[in-house]
């Protein structure tokens, strides 16, 4: 039962929260701006290699390097929004949706070509994790992880229910037409669903690399899950998408356990999880847990 | 180099040409006629690539098939299952808007490329399946057989565009056209709209299948190397909206000029500095995901542009 | 006489390059309602969305209070006092009501936010209890007080309302129009498309009558109501109660 906890159901938290916090995005991005933005994953891979350079040129340590991370990556999304969305802004939003496949490509390669193919570390050495209860042995960058990840959530939920950008923007994504009618502004709007988008991507990319490493498909490999914890959570609800990338998280590591004397699935095939679920939700619920909006 | 090696390399791009050619004129049955988005092509290639080698090559100790079947049989099989991935993915995607099926095809992708990676038995894993045969090898070698096989893939080549002309020309595929780029239009369609584009989407698959069974028999060899997204899936994107997406010459003429463009950094990138060349993939990378950009935004009609309808602008209200 | 708030002149509007009006006019004297009435397809709705800059004008030119507004953007015409209902769609199905209301707010904040929601709460008093609730659960009455309550929050001096009693109960109507009188007598002028003719041009100050894009009549609502040929064509038939 221990090693379940120690081994199964905590990393696998630490991997929804991860999921969560880029499924975030994804989902706001599709709810206002309404496409399936395809370089949401190596934007985090951005964000953690922001936070790589801050830990070497600083020789800060990983979560002191987040809020660098998050100010470059939100940048760099701002920037790519300008130059690679915006002027796509008036087609219908498929367009959109391939050049988001291009700049996903662009965002790779920038960083492969900066930072190099071979994968890194925040820092080296060992953690020794923390007891409780005798038996309950959690990593400390696994605390670091999951409690970030809640308090980031209690923050969404206030800033999108008490502050006028927030409500602004739960408007644009019920019904953009209604919110130009009562004047909102709707790049204004964009720019910060940008930076909520690409700021906690950034925090998910550096704690990707805090859990494990940062390399350069990182991102790209997580797209899926986040896709699929958007799609579960319900499109337009970002605090679903955090519910879906939490279930689909701890989905794909309980899945390995031998709960039979054998794991249910082999470990090798864990992605295929978020796969299954994301068809699941398209056959019976494409609105999602929590009646998101149907694109 | 001599006139006969120009003449060679000719012959071994057009090849390749060929193959995208394929590919491009099956993504213009799936985005030029449907408006589907489909960002898994590199799944669909797969599955064709080991399905020939499998049904066609010598038989082996290391994995299943060597069933040393002729070559159209393996490319009878390799369209059908590819076939069988893109109906199933259709059927669940095709009533919802475009993103939900890109997403969805990502999936598969991914799925196909893990299937192929570990399952050994089937596909010998990364090291990939070998002795995969070339039409007529036993009558002709070397030059020669690259000769063959250049004719071979252009037959195939002219088949797509014939079947992708009769789609484009049937009164299903004007009608596909019509409500393509509307989106409140796409949204309302009926279930007959949705047939169509499962068709179009089922056939569009077919073909990537049998593009990748016929790169599997140019190399006799694949590997999941050979699957990359960035060079099937993405290469062929690029290459449709340059061409022209929802014109079948388009579609072709975008294959070869890119794949010219392509294959030219590549010798270009090979000239430079040892520490240079290194980088020189990612920055081709780089450079191929910025002209996509470019031709998104100042050459979305491409080289050469569908008559009617057009690619309209959003309506409001 | 009373200042003009609205006035349109010759103007032409519609979609793309296709003018669905063409030179029409019609005015609104401060603190009246004035509707606009016509068939279905008329341009009733191309009118209003050109007067609120949500599709393209042409030609012609809209005076709102003394000032052009002709090349004005949507978001630029809340700030000055203009507000708009659409015709469906016009609230946001999961913000709260109390959010809704908000949401008026942002673009153009009234004086005092708070003695301006309990000015629209008094008005529509079925929302009081229904602040928490997510607006898309409500009926169609409520929803149009929620659309009509989101645009007063800014404190216009002029809303722009489609349709408020499609799909309503008749009885329902009844309790609109005399909410409506009573938005008007609170100081906001009104410039209302109507399909229930006759029950709005007993409420009108002054109307209009459109047909396939054009002006064909106007009066003041009792005088349309009088009109043999409007009453033919637009009202059903029938003699004025
Ligand atoms: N978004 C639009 N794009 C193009 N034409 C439109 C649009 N909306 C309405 N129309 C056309 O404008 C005409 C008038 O429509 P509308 O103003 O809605 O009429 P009404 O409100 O009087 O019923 C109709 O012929 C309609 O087809
Ligand atoms: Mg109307």
């Amino acid at each position: 039962m221990m090693d379940f906890i120690n081994f199964y159901l905590v990393p696998g938290i630490t991997l929804g929260a991860i999921y969560a916090l880029g499924a975030v995005g994804v989902s706001m991005i599709f709810g206002i701006l309404r496409f399936a933005h395809f370089a949401h994953g190596d934007l985090m891979t951005v964000g953690a290699y922001f936070g790589l350079s801050a830990v070497w040129l600083l020789g800060i340590p990983a979560l002191a390097a987040i809020p660098i991370a998050v100010a470059l990556t939100c940048l760099v999304a701002l920037f790519a929004d300008r130059a690679f969305y915006k002027p796509l802004r008036q087609l219908p939003t498929i367009y959109t949706v391939i050049a988001s496949f291009g700049v996903a490509l662009i965002f790779r390669s920038v960083v492969q070509l900066v930072w190099g193919t071979e994968s890194q570390v925040y820092s080296v050495g060992f953690q020794k994790p923390i007891v409780l209860f005798d038996s309950l042995r959690i990593a400390t960058r696994h605390i670091q992880i999951i409690l970030a990840t809640a308090a980031i959530t209690l923050g969404l939920h206030w800033f999108l229910h008490h502050t006028q950008m927030g409500k602004t923007m739960r408007a644009v994504s019920d019904d953009p037409a209604l919110a130009s009618v009562a004047g909102l502004d709707p790049e204004k709007t964009i720019r910060w669903t940008w930076i909520i988008g690409a700021g906690l991507a950034a925090i998910a990319g550096v704690f990707v690399g805090l859990d494990t490493d940062v390399h350069t498909m990182m991102g790209w490999n997580l797209l899926l899950p986040m896709f699929a914890a958007a799609l579960l959570g319900g499109i337009g609800k970002p605090l679903g998408a955090i519910a879906g990338g939490l279930i689909i998280g701890i989905a794909e590591e309980i899945c390995t356990y031998p709960f039979f004397g054998e794991s249910l699935i082999s470990p090798s095939y864990k992605s295929a999880i978020a796969f299954v679920i994301m068809l699941l939700i398209l056959i019976f619920r494409p609105r999602g847990l929590f009646k998101g909006r149907l694109l | 180099m001599e006139l006969s090696g120009i003449l060679f390399y000719l012959i071994s791009f057009l090849i390749m040409g060929g193959i995208y050619s394929v590919i491009c004129l099956a993504l213009n049955m799936q985005w030029g006629f449907g408006g589907l988005f489909n960002a898994g092509i590199a799944g669909f290639y797969a599955v064709g690539a080991y399905s020939a080698a499998i049904i066609t090559s010598a038989n082996t100790p290391n994995h299943v098939g060597g069933f040393d079947l002729p070559i159209v049989v393996g490319l009878v099989v390799a369209g059908t299952l590819s076939g069988i991935v893109g109906w199933a993915i259709a059927r669940i995607c095709v009533r919802l808007k475009a993103d939900y099926l890109a997403m969805a095809s990502i999936g598969i992708a991914e799925i196909i490329r893990l299937a192929v990676i570990n399952e050994e038995w089937l596909t010998n894993g990364s090291l990939g399946v070998s002795r995969i045969p070339r039409p007529l090898e036993e009558f002709f070698t070397g030059r020669e057989s690259e000769m063959v096989f250049f004719v071979f893939v252009w037959i195939i080549v002219a088949i797509t565009f014939w079947v992708a002309h009769r789609l484009y020309k049937s009164p299903w595929g004007r009608v596909m056209r019509a409500i393509r780029d509307n989106e409140a239009a796409a949204e309302s369609v009926g279930k007959d709209v949705q047939s169509f584009r499962t068709q179009s989407f089922v056939i569009g698959a077919i073909f990537m299948g049998v593009a990748g069974a016929l790169s599997a028999h140019y190399f006799k060899f694949f590997s999941p190397d050979a699957t990359e997204p960035l060079l099937i899936t993405f290469l062929a994107w690029v290459m449709l909206i340059a061409g022209g997406s929802g014109n079948n010459k388009g579609a072709v003429a975008g294959a070869l000029i890119i794949w010219a463009i392509w294959s030219m950094t590549e010798i270009i990138t090979q000239q430079l500095p040892p520490d240079w060349a290194t980088r020189s993939s990612y920055i081709r990378m780089l450079l191929i995901g910025l002209f996509l950009q470019f031709v998104l935004q100042r050459f979305r009609a491409g080289l050469f542009p569908e008559k009617a309808p057009k690619l309209n602008v959003k309506s409001h209200g | 006489m009373s200042y003009k708030i609205l006035d349109v002149q010759n103007l032409t509007a519609g979609y793309g390059k296709l003018p669905i009006i063409e030179d029409m006019h019609a005015k609104v004297d401060d603190g009246q309602i004035v509707v606009i009435v016509g068939p279905n397809g008329a341009g009733k709705s191309t009118l209003l969305k050109s007067i609120f800059g949500l599709n393209k004008r042409m030609s012609g030119d809209i005076v709102f209070e003394s000032r052009s507004i002709f090349d004005a953007k949507t978001s630029e015409l809340v700030p000055m006092g203009i507000s708009a209902v659409p015709q469906s769609h016009n609230v946001f199905p999961t913000l709260t009501v109390e959010e809704n209301l908000d949401v008026g707010t942002f673009a153009a904040p009234p004086k005092d936010k708070a003695a301006t929601k309990a000015k629209i709460l008094t008005l529509f008093p079925d929302l009081k209890d229904k602040l928490r609730q997510q607006a898309g659960e409500l009926s169609g009455g409520q929803r149009q007080m929620v659309a009509v309550g989101r645009a007063l929050m800014s404190d216009p001096h002029l809303i722009l309302l489609d349709e408020p009693t499609a799909g309503l109960s008749p009885a329902y109507l009844e309790v609109i129009f005399d909410l409506l009188l009573q938005v008007r007598d609170s100081g906001v002028s009104i410039l209302m498309v109507e399909q229930n003719a006759k029950q709005a041009l007993r409420i009108a100050d002054y109307a209009y009558v459109l047909v396939n894009g054009k002006n064909a009549y106007e009066g003041t609502g009792a005088e349309l109501l009088k009109n043999d040929e409007v009453r033919k064509s637009f009202l059903g038939g029938g003699a004025p109660k």
